[in-house]
């Protein structure tokens, strides 16, 4: 069991980091979506405006 | 089988896939007799540089098919594959430190596998530099697909400098045999096809993110247009 330390710290790095890049990725996903739904609302009802003028 | 489906369905395959190399690797393979416990750093280390590898490939290919078709998709394959890349081979050279540490008595060492991976790792950090660097779309995607296949030459030299050159870092796999136990390349193996499923999670992910944004880009120049 010697050594264990860096094997616990070598798997412990190694899932922090693909944890924290999956995360990040789709958070990031998230918001884009969020965000485009937003902009497609707002370009429906810029649409609507424009066919009743 | 409808998308929703498949998309609910990959994350728990990945899941189940990382929780059998789990159980591969610390209650299936042997303890390595010189090494000791902290060899089993080796399943994970070699599957992600594997899957390092597998990324800057695919970014070459995307490059020399962008620079040939001029299709943009080409380009939002080729910077997702080099972002999980880069990932991947960060970790592989983190974890080769943690485990060359108690094995070489020592963090880092300018031997020609280590010195070639971290070549790598500048050259892809470049590339993801450059992408923040270049406004014009057509441009930045012509550039980078240039330095994807150009930095792919060093994927080759990193995979064979411990063969060519005189090293300490281990060869396992050889052209003729791969030198570990059979239920060692068995655990391996399901280790390997766990990272790979993980990377096609991430690159169907972060590709969908690349064109989320141009979606996004397309509408709000529609809406700045009409006003």
């Amino acid at each position: 069991m010697k050594n264990l330390v860096f094997l616990v710290a070598a798997y412990m790095a190694v899932w922090a980091g693909v944890f924290s890049y999956l995360a990040y990725v789709a958070g990031q996903q998230r918001r884009l979506v969020r965000r485009l739904s937003r902009l497609e609302e707002r370009l429906k009802e810029k649409d609507m405006v424009e066919e009743v003028t | 089988m409808d998308n929703g489906f498949k998309d609910r369905a990959l994350p728990v395959v990945v899941g189940l896939l990382f929780l059998s190399a789990l159980y591969a690797i610390f209650f299936y393979a042997p303890t390595e007799r010189v090494m000791g416990i902290v060899q089993k750093v080796f399943y994970v280390h070699l599957s992600m540089a594997f899957t390092a590898f597998l990324s800057f490939f695919i970014a070459f290919v995307s490059g020399i098919l962008y620079l040939t078709r001029k299709d943009i998709k080409w380009d939002v394959y080729g910077s997702s594959s080099v972002e999980i890349g880069v990932v991947f081979i960060s970790l592989t050279l983190l974890s080769g430190m943690l485990w060359a540490r108690p094995i070489w008595n020592t963090w880092w060492t300018w031997d020609p596998r280590l010195t070639t991976a971290l070549i790598l790792w500048f050259i892809y950090v470049s590339y993801l530099i450059l992408r923040t660097s270049v406004e014009q779309e057509e441009r930045r995607a012509a550039y980078c697909a240039v330095l994807a296949i150009a930095g792919f030459v060093d994927v080759p030299i990193v995979f064979m400098s411990a063969r060519i050159w005189r090293t300490i870092h281990p060869v396992v796999i050889r052209s003729d045999s791969i030198d570990i136990e059979p239920s060692m390349i068995l655990t391996l193996m399901i280790t390997l096809t766990a990272f790979l499923s993980l990377w096609f999670l991430l690159f169907k992910l972060k590709t969908s993110v690349a064109l989320t944004c141009k979606r996004i880009r397309f509408l709000e120049n529609k809406i700045e247009g009409g006003d």
